[in-house]
């Protein structure tokens, strides 16, 4: 894949910190002049990937070409790249003017040539008559602003911005927001974002790269990534929706909430497990009426300044949130309908756990670094054998004691009547939960699993995705 | 009883043992200094008699000269040796640079006099004369910590982002150091210098030990001084250094706040 058009070209970037994984062959083509955002949960390598961007950072793997020159080995001070830091890193030393200066004063630049370039980028930021002020003196907006100006004031091909609005509070950040999509049109140059923000990403960026888990997710449009996204993650992490298990029963014809609706999603197959996406503002909401395709109860309403935040629990026992204009009781019956174009599809990633297991003795079988109690299943001690467990039959528990084997829970999904959660353990293997049960983020949990419900069945390698 | 319960359970009343110590052993002597450096001895009138003497006394203010400079001499060398090894130490790995920092600091947990007579031991060992040349070694090998370990640490809680800035900007390592990391480090040079410089006019054991009290420091003269009795003269020589000191802490204080903030003045 080698285009004049792309100023930055990362090819199967892999980056491990000593057994972990923060970086797992990530690809990333950028065209010049695009404003790109990185957007994911902390901890999904986002930064990492900007540090070797930017030179802090070697990738274990993959090569970086930047304006189709190869900067895998060059040192940051040699890269055609500037860098906002998070939380500025303003010299504390030097005044305005020399922080701006800085990178000007280090290529011999003339002292007109610097004072008049200096003059004309702190006046882009907004901050003319500040050159003599010390930096500590200045407020986090105005320390933003000269971090600023002391990247693009050396013209850089690419600029790297690693959450630089994090540390400002909601209206100065709105405001800066605005300034740097400005400054992106009127400079011209490659802008690669870092944000966690998901509405940040989608008011600034021409396009998303959704990462987690040091894998990128998705990388589309803004409007790409919210209508169209391409898994459950992707769907929970920007903006709100619905997420539900369903069946697609053939094309544009899909199960959920124990009922067919139409769709205009094809090509999945048949009986085929998915994932379901119903955004809140997609819902129709109104008082009882036969017109309805399903009804339901109020269970809370509560005013979001534009619109009212509800959930309606389904006659079918499912929990869905809508956003409406229109307030409703809590109690009331009503009805809903969705467009078949809002019911977005998307093949599940997974049915159930899948694990590489050796058989201990032929009621015994070791899986995930544990011997696990498991149903004769004929198959002799020292075989390979593909172990499967439903995401239901696995049982957390409070005490982590209690459980074989202890993980913490990483990512928590509503399915509107349960609860989808990923559970990582301690040896960083992923084990998927369905609970009823109410967890937290990071909560640190005993996984129990029971004899019977553990599946065993020849191990086949070509068949161990994950 | 009221009164005793409150005095007990005030938290400010705590500090009182503290204050009790301070006053009988830091403010009360300096009071006596001052007193008897203004006082005749014999007869007990105010007297300048023993300033005059100091200022009239070539030999006393020109130990005082002489002190001054094997101190800076000191200070100078602790820097040049003091630095380069704060700043490697501040850029080992953190388990290593432990180790090292203890290394550094071990001397330190030997009692000054023991270490001073084992320089002595060596220096006789290896058939060095002693003097001036092993004065200084003494110093410099008894203070030399005492200058590593503020720079050690000022580097060690330096953000490590203004390095990365500074390559970003497009600064090769040397003149990340020069513009950055050299600036930045300056209050713990000066620090350090006024961990070294101000106990090195003072010191009278290592100066009597390790020049067989040939040489005399201003700390000797003293130490000397009251010891024969002298005790109102020896109280103005104490008190000379300490304005001394006191001037000097002064101005490194504002340099301090001038490094911080605008960058190295060396």
């Amino acid at each position: 894949m080698k285009d004049s058009n792309f100023i930055i070209e990362l090819s199967n970037l892999s980056k491990n910190f000593g057994d972990k994984v923060v970086l797992d062959d990530v690809s990333l083509y950028i065209k010049k002049g695009e404003f790109v955002t990185i957007l994911g949960p902390s901890g999904c390598g986002k930064t990492t990937l900007l540090r070797i961007l930017a030179g802090f950072g070697n990738a274990s793997e993959g090569e970086i070409r930047i304006a189709g020159e190869d900067i895998t080995d060059v040192p940051p001070h040699k890269r055609p790249v500037n860098t906002v830091f998070q939380r500025y890193a303003l010299f504390p030393h030097l005044n305005v003017y020399d922080n701006v200066a800085f990178g000007l004063k280090l290529k011999k630049v003339s002292s007109d040539e610097i004072d008049s370039r200096v003059r004309k980028v702190l006046k882009m930021v907004g901050m003319t008559d500040y050159e003599w002020r010390d930096v500590n003196s200045l407020s986090g907006g105005q320390q933003q602003r000269v971090a600023i100006a002391r990247a693009i004031i050396n013209r850089p091909q690419v600029l790297l911005l690693d959450e630089p609005l994090a540390a400002l509070d909601l209206k100065m950040r709105k405001d800066m927001q605005m300034e740097l999509k400005e400054m992106h049109k009127s400079l011209g140059i490659t802008f690669v974002y870092v944000t966690h923000d998901q509405e940040e990403a989608l008011t600034l960026s021409d396009t998303i790269v959704v990462m987690n888990e040091g894998k990128v997710q998705q990388i589309g449009t803004p409007t790409d990534i919210y209508n169209e996204p391409a898994n459950s993650f992707v769907a929970d992490f920007i903006g709100e929706s619905n997420i539900l298990n369903g069946t697609m029963i053939c094309d544009k014809k899909v199960r959920f909430m124990g009922k067919e609706f139409e769709c205009v999603d094809v090509g999945f197959g048949e009986d085929v497990p998915v994932d379901v996406v119903i955004r809140p503002e997609d819902v129709y909401i109104m008082p009882h009426s036969d017109a309805g395709m399903f009804d339901g109860i109020v269970q809370s309403c509560i005013f979001k300044g534009v619109h009212y935040e509800m959930t309606v629990l389904t006659s079918d026992g499912y929990e869905i949130m809508i956003q409406d204009y229109n307030a409703f009781e809590v109690g009331q019956e009503v009805s809903m309908i969705v467009k078949p174009s809002d019911i977005h599809v998307m093949v599940k990633e997974r049915v159930c756990n899948t694990f590489e297991g050796k058989m201990i003795d032929s009621t015994h079988v070791k899986f995930l670094d544990t011997t696990f109690a498991c149903a004769e299943c004929g198959y002799e001690g020292g075989e390979s054998v593909k172990v499967e467990i439903d995401f239901d039959k696995v049982e957390l528990m409070d005490n982590k004691e209690d459980g074989s084997l202890v993980g913490d829970v990483r990512f928590i999904l509503y399915k509107g009547d349960h609860y989808h959660l990923t559970v990582r353990t301690e040896d960083g293997d992923n084990v998927y939960v369905d609970t009823h049960d109410v967890w937290d983020d990071r909560d640190i949990v005993g996984i129990k699993i029971n004899a019977e419900h553990i599946k065993i069945s020849k191990s086949a390698h070509d068949e161990m995705a994950q | 009883m009221k009164w005793l319960n409150k005095l007990f359970t005030k938290r400010s009343s705590w500090s009182i043992p503290y204050f009790l110590f301070l006053l009988f052993v830091v403010v009360l002597p300096l009071v006596l200094i001052c007193y008897y450096s203004f006082h005749d001895g014999t007869t007990g009138d105010f007297t300048l008699k023993n300033f005059e003497k100091f200022v009239s006394n070539h030999e006393a203010a020109n130990t005082f000269i002489y002190s001054i400079g094997i101190a800076l001499i000191t200070t100078i060398l602790c820097i040049v040796l003091g630095y380069p090894a704060a700043y490697i130490l501040s850029n080992s790995s953190l388990c290593r640079s432990k180790i090292m920092v203890i290394l550094f600091i071990l001397p330190m947990w030997i009692n000054i006099l023991v270490r001073t007579l084992a320089t002595v031991a060596l220096f006789d060992f290896m058939r060095l004369p002693l003097g001036e040349g092993a004065l200084i070694f003494g110093m410099v090998y008894n203070f030399l910590p005492f200058m590593i370990y503020p720079i050690y640490n000022t580097m060690q809680k330096m953000d490590h982002s203004y390095i990365e800035a500074a390559q970003d900007l497009g600064a090769g390592p040397f003149t990340v150091f020069r513009k950055v990391v050299f600036p930045l480090s300056m209050p713990g040079v000066m620090s350090g210098i006024m961990m070294v410089f101000m106990p090195t006019i003072s010191t009278f054991a290592i100066a009597e030990l390790l020049t067989m009290n040939n040489i005399k420091l201003f700390g000797t003269t003293i130490q000397e001084n009251i010891n024969i009795g002298m005790w109102n003269y020896g109280a103005a020589l104490s008190l000379i250094m300490l304005v001394i000191i006191f001037v000097m802490e002064f101005f490194s204080d504002s340099d301090e706040d001038r490094a911080s903030n605008e960058g190295g003045i060396i």
